[in-house]
């Protein structure tokens, strides 16, 4: 691989990935100021990406790549890095490109909701997470894009957050990919322990040191769970379909070019750290095969028109996902050419769907038909990007089909069942492509809850302008495959690649006679669709279960687990939490002691005057007072006398700073005490259960123990006394001041003591608020006693 | 010297720790008032004990002739006492509202947080 | 409590603490005292004074709401920190103006104007709460 550049544009870049991020501010104003055509000018920002982005095309074509690096947490190695090469410049081009006709069809489609500038704003956020991802470098850059696109994906699936529908439907698909996301994070920080390496572009300088790493399985299995979840596969696929509750233009966003396809992108961008090895060759063709066929069936028992098309995304999913297991250099390029194919014809069916439910008020394709006349432009758009789908020549579909059966045929292993499977894939596909772009626009005029007539140019210009580039790639097939293609398969494979694509096949091989086959296949079941449709609908409702309906089984089982669990451990009854936490308390400072023989030594007898033990004997006394006090008189005058006993020991350790402070504070606590407590009918007297009694006396008597042995131990380390020292010597000399604890407070820790202060006010003003929450209501009763009536006295309350 | 205020301060938080576990709220206040004594004398204890000597620099000096005692432990106990007080005084004021909200003076009764049949959470979406 | 003898000296003992408590605060800096415990002497004086002579009397001899007085404590020992600005010095940094008064050295300096600001919030807060409390008593 050549060197990495430093991109010599890091800031233009840097700022191109975040442009989304302000636009997403500027958004709702822009809106408010200009209503839905608001999209034009904000259009300009994801077109301005896509210029930025095309610019590198010709470099990246010559197999350079390029970083753009900012600080952003440099301690732990965390860096705003951007990688530039073939992978992720064709994904920033199909974001930003797709993403400009997105925003204009947002203008057309949400044209008149209230909410259409927070709509923008949530398409702009998403966008930026998702140039983040496929751009991000630093491995914990691209898990924070990652998580961020799982975010805003919540925010817009849900955005017509009154339906309970899309509430679960964004539910699910946050909890499905950002629980998979932390797999995700998981497999990078094993990655970056195992490697040493936070850079994917530092990874791929070396990429065959992780394939026999003994921490390859983990990191294999966790790299897999986040792209699967992401990318809806089998059986994960569930979120998807439902995730059609969103606007249709979230749909033709996320479930063409960006969103789902992070989880290829992934497994793309992990491919030659990961890839090729048995593992990788036998779990990612058998779970792509899976969901290409489970995708498909699907689909077909499907009328909704943006229903029908989730599913193929699946299925198209599941075919990348098979295509980049196996793992062959032809294999890869057709996963690549299918991907770049698939971006553009399922971005244009789906804002067609789109379009057709905006003008036809249906999008149930059992009620719709013979709109051709009505929509001729949306039509001719769907229809290009039918046959793209279908793999029709002369379409950028047809070139894609042509290579993925080449690399199915070609298959170091299992490669009749992998064809197989393409083959029934792709002719299911051909069904729904038919059906999408057939069924509602020929035949009888069928009678439509709006009266049909074609969209406006916001509308229409995507799927034209999506359609006829499909198109276009295909019939410039050199320059395709040179500056698209080609640099992009270079990052998969990890070396560079030349590609040569072909519109017309020179001679008769393998790969065109599947291509008929898959046609006569798919024509043939289309003509069977109704009852295929019913076929399915049968062993759906038989079978009666699916991973949707698990998910909704797991959601409701973890809420009925996490509430009788709360109830559990937060059963109401204070001394239960206190108990725990002194248990806690206790052996935490027992345990560590037994376990490490942390004891302290014996200690001598400690040698105390007389006067001393006799304070010591006065604090006893007044402890045990306090225990056994029956009235609350003893209680406070028992409690006064513990109090004094310690501020004689503050005195006779020489502490008179302490010793006054304590017995002003006591003498205020008596006072204060006395005060409250004759306002109390309380008894303070102690009735609990002898076995109640024994158990909290045991945990007191560990508690207290735990912490004199504690502090004994501590007292027979040696003491570092430089911070005390530093204090006593300077506290003349620098601080003017004699008494060494006071310059403490004032001048040395002064910040600390103001925050004292602080702290100190803040309970004043608390205990005030206390105390006039409840004086407050009899105030303003007794200027109303006289006038008013009771009845208007309880509705003022 | 400090082994024996050790097993006094001991003494404190075994006090402390039972009146805290009582259900009476007025004895859980005198538990916090002795355990605010008990954790200040923790801190003064583990920074050393000197006798008569205090951290005052005589008039004539610049720096105290003798060692003195630790004056770090007693700055930082000194806004300690200061401190637990003011709590104190919160919590004594605290405790008796709610007495007069609740009227009761049994922890386990003051159930508004918490109430007895509180219902199972929501499912669905 | 409120029998005529302590009503009596209630006042002037009063006084004499709040005269106390100032100079434990100002002989502070040199020997044992200091604003935390000048402020709870005057709390003290305050909370007897309102014992014996009631609530009403006291908030009236101090003029302002204690909390107002804490506060501008607080206030005074932020602001003895932000002098040190005016010396381009970072925050808290100490300043001192010796003044010859008589042929007497008096140090005036901002950890005295911090440790007064100390003495004024604990004065402000903890009289406040023992005067809230003894209202209580009196209604």
């Amino acid at each position: 691989m050549t060197p990495v550049a430093i991109d010599s544009n890091t800031l233009i870049t840097i700022l191109a990935v975040l442009a989304p991020f302000f636009a997403a501010a500027v958004a709702p104003f822009l809106t408010r100021l200009m209503g839905h055509n608001a999209a034009w000018p904000l259009a300009i920002v994801p077109a301005g990406i896509f210029m930025h982005f095309a610019g590198y095309v010709p470099a990246v074509a010559e197999a350079q790549t390029f970083v753009a690096i900012r600080d952003w947490a440099p301690a732990y190695g965390i860096n705003l890095s951007f990688y530039i090469d073939g992978l992720s410049t064709l994904f920033a081009l199909l974001i930003s490109g797709i993403g400009t006709f997105i925003i204009l069809y947002a203008g057309g489609y949400m044209k008149g909701h209230a909410q259409q500038g927070r709509f923008f704003s949530f398409l702009f956020l998403f966008m930026g997470a998702m140039l983040g991802l496929v751009l991000g470098n630093n491995l914990i850059t691209l898990f924070v894009f990652w998580e961020l696109t799982s975010i805003t994906s919540f925010l817009l699936i849900g955005f017509n957050h009154l339906k309970e529908r899309s509430r679960r439907a964004a539910v699910q698909a946050l909890v499905v990919t950002g629980g998979g996301g932390l797999l995700l994070l998981a497999g990078f920080i094993l990655i970056i322990t195992a490697t040493g390496q936070i850079e994917m572009s530092a990874l791929l300088r070396d990429p065959d040191v992780l394939k026999d790493h003994a921490l390859y399985v983990p990191i294999f299995i966790l790299i897999l769970g986040g792209a699967f979840t992401k990318s809806a596969q089998f059986p994960f696929h569930f979120w998807l379909p439902n995730a059609m509750e969103a606007p249709t233009p979230v749909s033709a966003f996320l479930h063409s070019a960006t969103m789902v396809k992070a989880g290829v992108y992934l497994l793309m961008r992990m491919h030659p750290l990961l890839g090729g090895t048995e593992l990788w060759t036998t779990v990612l063709p058998l779970f792509g095969g899976i969901t290409l066929l489970v995708g498909t069936i699907l689909a077909v028992r499907q009328t909704d028109l943006k229903l029908m098309l989730a599913y193929t995304t699946v299925a198209s999913l599941g075919l990348l996902v098979m295509l980049t297991g196996v793992s062959s250099e032809r294999a890869l390029e057709g996963a690549v050419l299918y991907l770049f194919a698939h971006s553009l014809f399922k971005g244009a069916l789906f804002m067609v769907a789109g379009t057709i439910d905006h003008e036809a008020g249906t999008r149930d394709v059992t009620k719709l038909g013979g709109l051709r006349k009505a929509m001729p432009v949306t039509f001719a758009a769907a229809c290009l990007a039918a046959l793209s789908m279908s793999g029709l020549p002369p379409f950028i579909g047809f070139i894609a089909k042509e290579v993925l059966y080449y690399g199915t045929w070609g298959a170091p292993a299992a490669a009749m069942a992998l064809t197989v499977t393409a083959v029934v894939g792709n002719a299911l596909m051909l069904v729904i492509a038919a059906a999408v772009a057939l069924k509602p626009f020929l035949g009888e005029k069928v009678k439509t809850p709006k009266e049909a007539h074609e969209g406006p140019l916001l509308l229409f210009s995507g799927p034209v302008v999506l359609s006829v580039a499909g198109l276009v790639a295909a019939l410039a097939t050199t320059a395709t495959g040179f500056y698209l293609i080609g640099p992009m398969l270079s990052s998969l494979v990890g070396e560079p690649q030349e590609v040569k694509l072909v519109l017309i096949p020179p001679y008769i091989n393998a790969p065109l006679i599947l291509s008929v086959i898959t046609i006569a296949l798919g024509v043939a079941l289309y003509t069977q669709l109704d009852r295929l449709r019913a076929l399915i609908k049968g062993v759906l409702d038989a079978i009666g279960w699916g991973p949707d309906k698990g998910f909704d089984q797991v959601i409701a089982g973890l809420v009925t687990l996490s509430g009788a669990f709360t109830r559990l451990v937060q059963g109401g009854k204070m001394q239960t939490y206190m108990l725990a936490t002194f248990v806690v308390i206790a052996a935490s400072v027992l345990v560590p002691g037994y376990l490490g023989g942390g004891w302290p030594a014996m200690p001598d007898f400690p040698e105390y005057r007389f006067y001393e033990w006799s304070v010591f004997l006065i604090a006893v006394i007044g402890l045990i007072a306090v225990l056994i006090a029956k009235s609350r008189l003893t209680a406070i005058v028992s409690l006064g006398i513990q109090g004094f006993a310690v501020a004689l020991i503050f005195m006779m350790f020489a502490a008179p700073d302490l010793a006054f402070t304590q017995l002003m504070v006591e003498t205020l606590s008596v006072v204060i005490l006395a005060l409250v407590m004759t306002r109390l009918n309380l008894q303070p007297r102690d009735r609990r259960p002898w076995g109640a009694a024994l158990a909290t006396g045991v945990v007191s008597i560990g508690v207290g123990a735990g912490l004199a042995l504690t502090l004994i131990a501590i007292t027979q380390q040696p003491f570092d006394l430089r911070l005390s020292e530093f204090f006593t010597e300077y506290s003349y000399s620098l601080a003017f001041g004699r008494n060494i604890v006071n310059v403490i407070l004032v001048d040395f820790r002064g910040i600390d003591t103001l925050g004292e202060i602080a702290v100190v006010c803040l309970t004043g003003l608390c205990v005030l608020a206390l105390i006039r929450v409840r004086t407050r209501p009899d105030k303003e009763e007794e200027p109303e006693a006289g006038a008013d009536t009771p009845a208007k006295k309880a509705e003022a309350r | 010297m400090e082994t024996g205020l050790a097993i006094l301060i001991g003494l404190f938080f075994t006090v402390a720790v039972y009146l805290l576990l009582s259900k009476s709220i007025v004895r859980i206040l005198l538990g916090i008032a002795i355990l605010g004594n008990a954790v200040n004398m923790l801190i003064f204890t583990a920074g050393r004990l000197t006798r008569e000597v205090p951290p005052v620099i005589p008039n004539d000096l610049y720096v105290p002739a003798e060692a003195t005692a630790n004056p770090l432990p007693q700055a930082l106990v000194l806004t300690a006492i200061v401190i637990s007080f003011s709590f104190f005084a919160f919590l004594l004021v605290l405790a008796f509202r709610a007495y007069q909200e609740t009227g009761t003076d049994d922890v386990n009764e003051m159930r508004i947080a918490e109430p007895k049949d509180d219902p199972a959470p929501p499912q669905g979406y | 409590m409120r029998t005529i003898i302590f009503r009596t000296i209630a006042p002037y003992l009063a006084a004499l603490m709040v005269l106390f408590s100032i100079f434990v605060l100002l002989r502070g800096h040199n020997e044992p005292g200091g604003g935390f415990i000048g402020g709870l002497i005057a709390a003290s004086s305050l909370a007897i004074y309102g014992i014996a002579c009631g609530v009403a009397s006291v908030r009236r001899a101090i003029v302002f709401h204690p909390m107002a007085i804490s506060g501008f404590g607080l206030f005074m020992g932020a602001a003895a920190g932000l002098l040190g600005l005016f010396y381009k010095q970072p925050f808290m940094t100490s300043q001192w103006w010796p003044i010859y008064l008589f042929g007497v050295e008096i140090k005036l300096s901002t950890p005295l104007i911090f440790d007064i600001g100390v003495y004024l919030v604990v004065v402000g807060a903890i009289g406040s709460i023992a005067l809230a409390l003894e209202e209580r008593e009196s209604d």
